[in-house]
């Protein structure tokens, strides 16, 4: 059925025996209970920016790491690794995530959008990523993506937000430069009320 | 404090049943790490400074998930998330108090995936005990915190027995107000706990902030309809908006007779190890009216028997403060 169910069929046996062997006495197993008990398969398609990419994943990976590290996606910062900075924020199925504290193995199935995802096909940047550009949001920049990601995931759910709300939004993004209220300029001008 | 680049090497289950999410926590014992949102979790072990075998993840059983409408109140599924909580219409008409709590918790990011069991569950935000410092409360016998130099700006008031640590969580305290019942299971049965026994002091367990034992998971937390509608106030006090924990937070609940109150329960955060009833307040406030005059008469008894440490007596006035904000008129 295709060419990589050997492979998959060999990985899905290592895991299972290295779980056996790093863990626990009490789980002897052959792959087919450790499935059956959920434990994870290493080799899994993702959907990232409308793209099915297969990737091995280790159990414990998280999802700024793969981007980063196995996806070459290196637009999704690490800034503090531990959920305090917002700079490695992303969508999974429209909702803002830390990626650096979501693990890969649970967005299978799911719909990833990183900031490398935002620009439509032709190269038109979208509309959050210009009026960031316009009302010269990015400093350093480092912050940047992560703030991106915050304020798409507000538009989805609500277009024309009040500052207040775009403020409360934002909230879990640092920006070490402080150029906060840039950011909130850009948010009230893409969803066109600036 | 290093933060390593990657997660340690340990393996992850994601059960779609409960019924093997409850032989895997058994079979694994105290080294089985059940997973809610992870927010918690992945801190400890990105430092290293706990190192479980198995992570378990409970997010795909879909029995766990969800807010449903019982005979009496409303049954919350332990990997509800937060985020779901605060947009819930039946949380926002009748426990509106619980989503006020649940709404001041960390960042938005964290609360669209982080739980319900997970905030309950989560462990002491003692910045020696995060450390990976072998305390009192990781099985050692001393405490950095409660020391001559010990930095204890944000630990406890009341109730400690050689850990002086408090709870962290900002939705505990609204459950405790609101009189929740949480609903264990294990391969062995299934227990309903009290919120108020549910979350337990350092002179009870002093390595484990609640009464679950290793082998249970927190499938659900019920509400009861006794405060459904009544007079709320929730307020956090914290140092920055997002991110940080709790100072001092409170919670109460009240039931009135035209501008009487009949019944209360005041729940304080960030000044114990669980969240701390102000007993004599509650009595005090029977019979009440809210105003500024009540406030200042009930504000005098909500810090009595407080033991502060070297940096932590701004906490006494902040609770006194908050009883009197929550009886404004
Ligand atoms: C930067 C930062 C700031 C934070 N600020 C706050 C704050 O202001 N207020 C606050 O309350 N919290 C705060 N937290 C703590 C925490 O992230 C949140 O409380 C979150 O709700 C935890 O939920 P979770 O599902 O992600 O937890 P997890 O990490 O998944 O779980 C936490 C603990 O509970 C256990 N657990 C989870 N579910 C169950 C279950 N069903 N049965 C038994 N055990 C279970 C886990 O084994 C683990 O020990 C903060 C965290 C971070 C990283
Ligand atoms: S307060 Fe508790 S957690 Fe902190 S150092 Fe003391 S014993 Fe450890
Ligand atoms: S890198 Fe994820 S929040 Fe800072
Ligand atoms: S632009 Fe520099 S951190 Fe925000």
């Amino acid at each position: 059925m295709n060419p990589n169910l050997s492979r998959r069929h060999f990985i899905k046996a290592v895991i299972a025996s290295s779980v056996a062997a790093a863990s626990h006495a009490g789980i002897q197993s052959a792959s087919a209970v450790e499935r059956h008990r959920g434990a994870v398969e290493r080799l899994i398609s993702l959907n990232i920016n409308g793209r099915t990419r297969r990737v091995d994943v280790l159990p414990q990976e998280t999802l700024a790491h793969t981007l980063r590290y196995k996806l070459g996606m290196t637009g999704t910062k690490i800034g503090c690794n531990r959920g305090e900075c917002g700079a490695c924020t992303v969508l999974i199925n429209d909702i803002a995530h830390y990626a650096c504290s979501t693990l890969t193995h649970s967005v299978r199935a799911r719909a990833v959008l990183t900031i490398e995802g935002l620009q439509s096909t032709d190269g038109t940047l979208h509309p959050v990523q210009q009026a960031f550009i316009d009302e010269l949001g990015p400093q350093c920049g480092f912050c940047t993506p992560g703030q991106a990601m915050s304020a798409v995931a507000l538009l989805k759910e609500n277009p024309k937000p009040s500052r207040e709300e775009a403020r409360q939004a934002l909230s879990g993004n640092i920006c070490r430069c402080g150029a906060y209220d840039h950011y909130l300029n850009g948010v009230m001008r893409a969803s066109g009320q600036s | 404090m290093p933060s390593y680049d990657v997660m340690p090497d340990v393996p992850l289950f994601q059960p779609a049943e409960i019924g093997d999410a409850l032989n895997l926590v058994e079979q694994f014992g105290k080294g089985g790490w059940v997973l809610g949102g992870g927010q918690d979790t992945y801190g400890w072990l990105k430092d290293r400074a706990k190192q479980p075998t198995a992570l378990i993840d409970l997010n795909g059983i879909e029995a766990l998930h969800g807010i449903r409408q019982t005979d009496d109140g409303l049954e919350i599924g332990a990997t509800t998330t937060l985020r779901e909580i605060i947009a819930n219409p039946l949380i926002k008409r009748d426990y509106e108090l619980l989503a006020s709590a649940a709404s001041r918790v960390a960042s938005p990011q964290i609360r669209n995936v982080g739980t319900l069991g997970g905030n309950v569950g989560q462990d002491a935000r003692c910045w020696y005990y995060r450390r990976g410092l072998a305390c009192y409360r990781a099985g050692g016998n001393l405490c950095y915190a409660d020391s001559p130099q010990g930095m204890n700006r944000e630990h406890a008031l009341f109730d400690a027995s050689r850990c002086v640590a408090v709870s962290p969580s900002d939705t505990a305290t609204a459950l405790v107000a609101l009189q929740a019942t949480m609903i264990a299971r294990s391969v062995n049965g299934r227990r309903e706990i009290a919120a108020e026994d549910f979350f337990v002091g350092p002179a009870t367990h002093i390595t484990n902030m609640t009464s679950l034992e290793p082998d249970e998971i927190l499938t659900a937390v019920r509400i009861p309809s006794h405060w459904a509608g009544s007079r709320f106030y929730f307020e956090k006090v914290a140092d920055r908006d997002v991110w940080d924990f709790a100072l001092v937070s409170i919670a109460v609940v009240m039931t009135m007779d035209g501008d009487t109150i009949t019944n209360s329960r005041f729940v304080c955060g960030g000044v114990a190890c669980t969240p701390y009833r102000l007993h004599d307040v509650e009595n005090a406030a029977r019979g009440r009216t809210l105003s500024d005059e009540s406030g200042d008469a009930l504000a005098a008894l909500a810090s009595q028997g407080a033991k502060p440490l070297n940096y932590n007596h701004f906490k006494i006035p902040l609770m006194e403060n908050l009883v009197r904000r929550a009886m404004r008129g």
